[in-house]
């Protein structure tokens, strides 16, 4: 396991209205782990994996991304340099088919510019032959070669789910984000999907999960970060939370009265 | 408290093994309550347990797919939530539990919308016991505080006389001192012969005030017995944080 530090979050704030989502909340991500990020309802896991993204932009704090500031990055900037990110609801391109789908998460790491289609035709036009090929392979993969050309929009809601793995598969980020993916999963689909992710982590991508099915965290986790009121209250690994009084307490609430 | 004074009350709702979601995978799966006349039950659970869509699909809000809830002796499984109402089954949920623009009085009114006879009546028991609502009678229930409309929401589900109430997250939002205070209007309720049965998030403080208490994870009842016996079992920590492998 590397140790090299791949996101930093340092005394990251943010309050929406009078409200503290997150509150000088740290963490490391070392490389190539699987990181769970847990914690009760309303702890801020949502609003920390919005502020990385760039979908948010931090009070204070800062974000490194393999030692580069991210806040003040828009969300396209920050994915372009490899960190993606998913919704707890899959989104999808509903109009395009299913293939055009992972194609699009493909090219926004390989941009094409003008220049190099100009003058590189040929060789472009041999890499577009390779590619097809390598998103066939991921269609088979994740079990969309039936469904390839069809619109995006018409897929079930497992589909939509292998759909976003795909995708992930072929853009090839350093680090993925994934916002509660086993939510209205069922178990079949629920084991492809911790497949996924340690077949993203043994492709030497990095990944967050945030999610409440703790079996499923115990499962595909190296370690975890627990969260509460905004901020990170432990982290290491799953089997120490059960001894970890403050997390305890985050989970089953003080009763001080 | 000891279990027994607890399982001498009669029972006034009976869930057996339902199971229920919203439309693709089921969110909860062959869950069984008992809520009994005058108590507490509390359903406790880590957050993606299923405790809003078990109250939901009890009180007929989504259809339960297989299993029964019997009000009274009565099946009224995947009765409309209206007809619920009818068979004394109120069911309070956490947002959008009363009517902003009407004053604390008309909400009420709509309460017993239904109600044949005696509405004022009512209103007046409902005063004496929540004290703060009959002080703020005229007010716009919109302009509430968070503690007042969480009573108000309350005693509109009480219009009917309910025998069964359910309650969803009624503290949610509120201060400590005020969640406190939502407790202590959830006792007086069951004091006047009502099953109560609530949801709440924070498991400690619910188990301390209910009698008995229900532990649901990931969508199944996984612990059950009386509260204060649930409140320093060690289990129930493993079933919120501990290993499962």
């Amino acid at each position: 396991m590397s140790t090299n530090v791949l996101l930093e979050l340092e005394g990251l704030s943010k309050s929406f209205g009078g409200v503290v989502a997150v509150k000088d909340c740290s963490m490391t991500i070392r490389e190539g782990t699987v990181v769970g990020l847990i914690g009760p309802n309303g702890a801020g896991k949502s609003s920390v994996v919005d502020l990385v993204s760039g979908f948010e932009r931090p009070d204070s704090g800062s974000v490194k991304f393999d030692g580069r500031e991210l806040v003040g990055r828009r969300p396209d900037q920050i994915s372009r340099r490899g960190l993606i990110r998913t919704f707890q609801s899959p989104r999808e391109w509903r109009d395009l088919s299913v293939i055009d789908n992972v194609r699009v998460g493909r090219s926004e790491l390989q941009r094409e510019t003008l220049w190099r289609s100009v003058f590189f035709a040929r060789r472009l036009r041999r890499e577009e032959a390779a590619d097809t090929a390598e998103l066939r392979e991921l269609m088979a993969h994740y079990n969309l070669e039936g469904v390839r050309n069809r619109r995006a929009v018409a897929l079930s809601g497992g589909q939509k789910r292998l759909l976003e793995f795909a995708r992930i598969a072929a853009a090839k980020p350093r680090l993925t984000i994934l916002d509660e993916p086993m939510g209205g999963v069922n178990p079949v689909l629920g084991e492809r999907i911790g497949n996924a992710i340690r077949e993203l982590k043994s492709a030497g991508s990095t990944v967050v999960v945030v999610e409440h099915n703790l079996p499923f965290i115990e499962s595909t986790c190296d370690e975890v970060v627990v969260m509460d009121l905004g901020t990170v209250i432990a982290q290491g690994p799953f089997e120490e939370l059960r001894d970890n009084k403050r997390v305890v307490d985050a989970y089953l609430g003080n009763d001080d009265e | 408290m000891s279990s027994t004074p607890y399982l001498e009350a009669p029972v006034v709702l009976d869930v057996v093994g339902i199971t229920a979601g919203y439309g693709g995978e089921p969110i909860i799966e062959n869950v069984s309550l008992q809520v009994r006349k005058g108590m507490i039950t509390a359903i406790v659970g880590p957050n993606g347990a299923g405790k809003s869509t078990l109250l939901k699909a009890i009180s007929g809000v989504i259809k339960v797919s297989s299993g029964r809830v019997v009000v009274l002796d009565h099946d009224c499984t995947n009765l409309a939530p209206e007809k619920m109402v009818r068979r004394k089954l109120a069911y309070v949920p956490q947002v959008a539990n009363i009517f902003p623009d009407l004053t604390v009085r008309e909400n009420l009114e709509m309460g017993g919308y239904t109600r044949r006879a005696g509405l004022a009546q009512r209103i007046d028991e409902l005063f004496e016991l929540f004290p703060d609502l009959r002080t703020s009678r005229r007010r716009r229930a919109g302009v509430l505080s968070g503690g007042q409309r969480s009573m108000l929401a309350m005693a509109r589900g009480l219009m009917l006389d309910p025998e069964v109430m359910l309650l969803d997250e009624p503290s949610a939002g509120l201060s400590p001192l005020l969640q406190a205070a939502a407790w202590e209007q959830m006792e007086k309720v069951a004091a006047t012969g009502v099953g109560v049965c609530v949801v709440e998030q924070n498991t400690r403080r619910s188990l301390r005030h209910a009698q008995w208490g229900y532990v649901m994870v990931l969508g199944k009842n996984r612990l059950d017995g009386p509260a204060a016996e649930l409140l320093h079992d060690e289990e129930v920590i493993d079933l919120y944080v501990g290993r499962m492998s």
